[in-house]
């Protein structure tokens, strides 16, 4: 090690900042090595990585253009041509997956977009204003929570009709609860501080309050728990893909490419086998950076 | 019961009415975005003017909407959900002939889930960062990953397309269908109870599969939450009290440590049953189980809403309710509860 990367380093580090510029940089620069040295939640970076690469660069990197029908090399097994083999309109699989990556991180991203702002609104809501209003709002958490997701979220789009516009809606309509609890936690531990009552006495509004300085410090637990839950949350759109009422043919959407493979199950494996392949890979990536995030940003773990 | 104890229970009460109350208004919400207009379904796109406004007013589709909430919630709790457009059948007399399938096939699974995964937990913890702890890591972190769907299909492709191991989709061989009047509802048990073995190894043999996919679910959730526990148990000073008495590391291991965690685990295994018949909608599709999972999706996909909405809130009123029994359970056994 140099002189010169073990002088910054030991800048970051230090015990006594000098000013709020290395404070902030030395705590970002602690929670990043912790983060490092969790092995497992890297492995989830990198897959989700991956993914985002793919739905960027999917025009670049595909070998085929995703509906380009080969019709002479229908269900064609893996091979040197087609690395995961060819769907019953002779259409290349991992171009198909390749492109399907931008739906699902769509997927993801939407539900996120929706669910986290209604569950940060209603629980620092229901935790600053107490009284009538906690108790009013929670009690419809509690409702939301302890119904049958996955059912709820069915039901909505059969009323609403299939497509993945009305999936991403009923999913985020019962993924915002979780979000709700744990801002309304957040927001009691902090609504009693000097610095909020400091706020209020230079006149600041109950919005304001709520907006400018309880939600910002809601942000932290809401992402670990919105990374932990986004791996569900993809299970259930391909869950919905896979019954019809999702994404429908011919965009390929995980789900549906699965259902579209179940025909060929028997004799054609990959058709099927491989966008569930996809599914699990990419949850799994979910899965592994939220435990990581957990251990490393919730202080209760350490 | 103490005072404290009995506010808490009615607490716990008040709120699942309130679940339930939430249940039927989203039910309801849901008829009423529906799409599709449900006088022109009775009367037909051609009929007149006064045709409609008469079929609209006898649907009550005229009175103001808390009226008409009040009407459903009457019709639901005198058991009415009206009839299913497919089936033709009343949709209470097709949930009864459709539950007993659900229930044997999440009971089965429930049962792999318990057997496999509380001693595998135990062990686990046992040997904290043993290949057996890290095989439960891994087994926990997939059952979270996979779609259930998929795995279902994989299995049908490996143990009975190719290796012929287990059954295929179905409850049983065609050849026995409609042989066995049912009592239960349960196959298992009806065919035991009759002592026709031809049938109850059709039974046993279609179960198998799907029984083992759902019971993965269940045994990763239950191995994982096992492991937490023993190992909180684990710290305990009564445990180092234990094998300073010179106890057995497996007297210590499954009486003292398990002993303990048995209670919380009531709760966990509730959990996982509840969300095995959540699970059962996509993993009967797959196998073709004839359970409310299936009924519930063939419903769906031909907006039959009558039926949609008696089959989710059956589930949900079972999913609610296996949650409050795990509850109470979990009150009347933890003596610090009382």
């Amino acid at each position: 090690m140099t002189e010169g990367t073990r002088s910054w380093q030991d800048w970051l580090a230090s015990d006594a900042p000098a000013s709020r510029r290395q404070a902030r940089l030395g705590e970002a620069w602690r929670l990043l090595r912790a983060f490092l040295r969790h092995r497992l939640a890297v492995a989830g970076l990198i897959i989700l990585g991956l993914l985002l690469l793919a739905a960027l660069l999917a025009p670049l990197v595909a070998p085929y253009p995703p509906a380009a029908q080969h019709l002479a090399e229908r269900l064609a097994p893996p091979g040197a041509q087609h690395w995961l083999g060819t769907d019953e309109f002779g259409r290349d699989i991992l171009s198909r997956l390749l492109y399907g990556a931008r739906i699902t991180l769509g997927i993801v991203a939407l539900v996120t977009a929706i669910a986290a702002p209604v569950g940060l609104a209603v629980g620092c809501t229901a935790g600053y204003l107490g009284g009538w209003a906690d108790a009013a709002l929670m009690r419809l958490t509690d409702v939301f929570l302890a119904l049958p997701r996955l059912i709820l979220a069915l039901a909505f789009v059969a009323a609403l009709g299939a497509g993945i516009e009305n999936a991403i809606l009923a999913i985020a309509l019962v993924a915002w609860p979780p979000y709700a609890r744990i801002a309304r936690a957040e927001t009691l531990t902090v609504r009693r501080t000097d610095f909020i009552a400091a706020a209020r006495l230079m006149g600041a509004s109950a919005a304001r309050i709520v907006l400018r300085h309880i939600m910002p410090l809601c942000l932290a637990s809401v992402i670990v728990r919105v990374s932990l839950d986004m791996a569900g949350v993809i299970l259930i759109a391909a869950g919905l893909g896979f019954l019809g009422l999702g994404a429908q043919p011919p965009s390929p959407e995980w789900g549906a490419m699965i259902a579209a493979g179940r025909k060929f199950m028997l004799d054609q494996w990959w058709v099927g086998a491989m966008p569930g392949i996809a599914v699990a890979v990419v949850s799994l990536g979910f899965n592994l950076l939220g435990d990581g995030l957990r251990d490393v940003l919730d202080p209760k773990q350490r | 019961m103490t005072p404290k104890a009995a506010t808490a229970a009615l607490r716990l009460l008040a709120q699942v009415l309130l679940t339930l109350f939430g249940l039927l208004l989203a039910t309801f919400l849901i008829a009423r975005v529906v799409p599709i207009d449900p006088v022109l379904a009775v009367v037909g796109d051609r009929a007149s003017a006064e045709v409609y406004q008469r079929v609209r007013a006898e649907l009550g589709l005229d009175q103001p909407l808390w009226v008409q909430f009040y009407r459903y919630v009457s019709l639901v709790l005198h058991g009415d959900f009206g009839r299913s457009v497919l089936t033709r059948n009343l949709v209470t007399a097709d949930i009864a002939r459709f539950l007993p399938a659900t229930i044997e096939l999440a009971t089965a699974a429930t049962a792999l889930g318990v057997l496999l995964g509380i001693p595998l937990g135990v062990l686990a913890a046992a040997r904290q960062g043993s290949w057996l702890d890290q095989l439960i890591r891994v087994v926990g972190l997939l059952g979270y990953s996979i779609p259930v769907f998929w795995l279902g299909l994989m299995a049908l492709l490996v143990f009975y397309a190719e290796i012929g191991w287990a059954a295929g989709p179905g409850r049983l061989d065609v050849f026995y269908e409609d042989r066995l009047a049912p009592t239960t509802g349960l196959l298992l048990v009806d065919s035991a109870l009759a002592g026709d073995w031809a049938i109850f190894r059709s039974a046993l043999a279609h179960l198998l599969l799907p029984a083992g996919v759902l019971g993965y679910f269940s045994l990763a959730y239950i191995s994982r939450m096992t492991r937490s526990f023993m190992l909180d148990q684990l710290g305990e000073e009564y445990i180092v009290t234990a094998r300073a008495k010179g106890l057995s590391e497996a007297r210590v291991l499954w009486r003292h440590a398990l002993g303990n965690v048995l209670m919380p685990l009531v709760t966990v295994i509730a959990l996982s049953y509840a969300s095995l018949l959540e699970g059962s909608v996509l993993t009967e599709t797959v196998f073709a189980w004839p359970g409310i999972g299936s009924y519930l999706t063939n419903s769906l996909l031909s907006i039959d809403m009558n039926a949609v909405l008696g089959g989710t809130l059956v589930v949900g009123v079972i999913f609610v309710t296996v949650n409050l029994l795990a509850d109470l359970l979990y009150r009347l056994l933890d003596p610090r509860m009382r």
